[in-house]
């Protein structure tokens, strides 16, 4: 296995139009990693997450992927849980189908699916509890059961990285739960990085933290300090009342702050 | 007067049933995707601009469709290329198109030396103009295109549904898009002759629309809209000689009626009942 980190970003700008969005941004992913990558609105954190899935390409700099067995290039090996607003729900597909897409990086679309595709479908919905919800077509399905659905179409071909995208915005507490038990457990095995303004949700998952406000203004553990925080936002009233970090400062910070 | 079925022994009645069942076993498959992937108004645009190739090729006086396919398929191949952070200039130059198209159409027409064509058969479209040629191109067209739509039917699915996702796992958006619009293209072309220009888009939208307020997996809409399609382009046909109506228009109003009437029995009771 790869020592090192899986994905490298090196100093990378990245703009719409004039505007630049992300100024010389470093960022590494380790192999174990947790990372929420924080900030606020507007601040370039999904920027940066589509810089670095290859959807956008950065204006300098670079996105090294580093990803063990990626010998198939990039294909399949990046798992992407997209906001669920992407997409219109009332496509006619049923939840088993939406997870089948998620073999075609690996598979190529060219390829039928085969019965182990099939078999690794069953095999995930089962384990996160969609068995009984197969058939049923996407617009029937809570947003938590959703939440699930992409879930599994990201992991289906065992990426060796996941990326979220605000996870935990549409979801209920409950769902959370379970959310947070699944992205555990998947930690387990591969780095997980999670964009999200709200990192109160998934406090007790997250080892590092990056700070995103076109620059990247902390990179690190998540004993945050207020001033990183008040520079990021740039607004420590408005951090305060908004309650961002909040919760990793309390948990973490007994010790030094 | 003799029945719709004694008319069947006419060659010209045996054609435009022939065109008409293999269009619209094209129109429920394309469709599909054409309503799913939300591109009813780029298609409406493609079968409007392929008038241009049209009204030159009278000018010139050869085959019309030798002018609308490549007309139709650069049109397709430029929208198809337009970068989607451009969308707003996608729907305005999908608009510039649309009325260039018909402008070069009308002119070349008007300035056609001698017998002058029938603009409206081809706005309106005349399934009984259709020559036993004309079926054999539709048969060549519609086999190709649905072949092409079979090989590349998964990444048609995942484009359609997601196209970031689709990206992120590696498959050629950009690439497939053009394709689907240059399948889309030629399906058009063909179309215009059923039931001409201006009501292409109707036939690409009203059978996937029927199908998708009754099933909800992908297959099964593609399997209703082709049957949807048959059966109101046959009953237009029938409605048309029955009661010598224009056809294209016809089969529209059947589709119509049957899409409100589906409409009702899917949507007021349920709205009722909650």
């Amino acid at each position: 296995m790869a020592e090192g980190p899986v994905i490298a970003v090196r100093d990378l700008t990245f703009g719409y139009g004039r505007e630049v969005v992300l100024d010389h941004v470093n960022l590494e992913i380790q192999p174990r990693d947790f990372l929420a990558i924080i900030g606020p609105n507007g601040g370039g954190k999904t920027t940066l997450l589509k810089v670095i899935l290859g959807l956008l390409e950065p204006w300098s700099g670079r996105v090294e992927h580093n990803v063990p067995g990626g010998d198939v290039g990039r294909r399949g090996r990046l798992g992407y849980v997209p906001q669920f607003s992407t997409f219109d729900k009332n496509f006619p597909l049923r939840v088993s189908d939406v997870v089948m897409m998620g073999t075609l990086g690996r598979r190529g679309f060219l390829r039928p699916s085969s019965k182990a595709d099939r078999a690794a479908v069953d095999r995930l919905l089962e384990r996160l509890g969609l068995a009984e919800i197969a058939r049923a077509h996407v617009s029937e399905v809570s947003g938590g059961q959703l939440q699930r659905v992409l879930i599994a179409r990201a992991i289906v071909s065992e990426p060796r990285i996941l990326f979220l995208d605000e996870p935990t915005a549409s979801i209920d507490a409950e769902s959370r739960g379970s959310l947070l038990a699944l992205l555990r457990e998947l930690n387990e095995e591969i780095p997980i990085v999670v964009v999200t303004h709200d990192v109160t949700s998934i406090a007790p998952m997250v080892r590092r933290i990056a700070c995103i406000n076109r620059r990247l203004f902390y990179h690190g553990g998540p004993e945050l300090s207020q001033e990183v925080l008040e520079e990021t936002y740039g607004c420590p009233v408005e951090l305060v009342a908004h309650g961002v970090a909040h919760r990793v400062l309390h948990d973490h910070d007994h010790h030094g702050h | 007067m003799p029945s719709f079925f004694d008319a069947l022994s006419y060659e010209f009645v045996q054609n435009a049933v022939l065109a008409g069942v293999l269009a619209s076993v094209l129109c429920g498959v394309i469709g599909t995707f054409v309503v799913v992937k939300r591109l009813a108004f780029i298609s409406d645009g493609i079968s409007h601009a392929a008038f241009g190739g049209m009204g030159v090729c009278f000018f010139l006086g050869i085959d019309p469709l030798l002018g609308a396919i490549p007309v139709a398929l650069a049109t397709a191949v430029a929208l198809g290329l337009m970068d989607g952070e451009t969308i707003r200039s996608a729907d305005a130059m999908i608009g510039v198109l649309w009325a260039v198209g018909m402008a070069v159409g009308i002119v070349f027409v008007y300035k056609t030396p001698g017998y002058a064509p029938n603009l409206m058969t081809y706005l309106f479209g005349n399934i009984l103009l259709v020559s036993r040629h004309d079926v054999f191109v539709i048969l060549a067209l519609a086999v190709s295109i649905l072949a092409v739509l079979a090989i590349f039917f998964k990444g048609f699915v995942a484009v359609a549904f997601d196209e970031v996702f689709a990206r992120v796992q590696g498959v050629p958006v950009r690439a497939l898009m053009v394709l689907l619009l240059s399948l889309i293209a030629l399906t058009v072309v063909i179309l215009i002759q059923i039931v001409g220009i201006i009501l292409v888009v109707a036939l690409l939208t009203i059978p996937p629309v029927i199908s998708l307020m009754l099933f909800k997996d992908l297959k099964s809409v593609l399997a209703c809209s082709v049957l949807v399609g048959v059966g109101i382009t046959l009953g237009g046909l029938f409605l048309s000689f029955a009661y010598d109506l224009p056809s294209g228009p016809a089969i529209i109003l059947l589709g119509a009626v049957l899409l409100i009437g589906v409409y009702g029995v899917k949507k007021v009771p349920r709205r009722r009942l909650a």
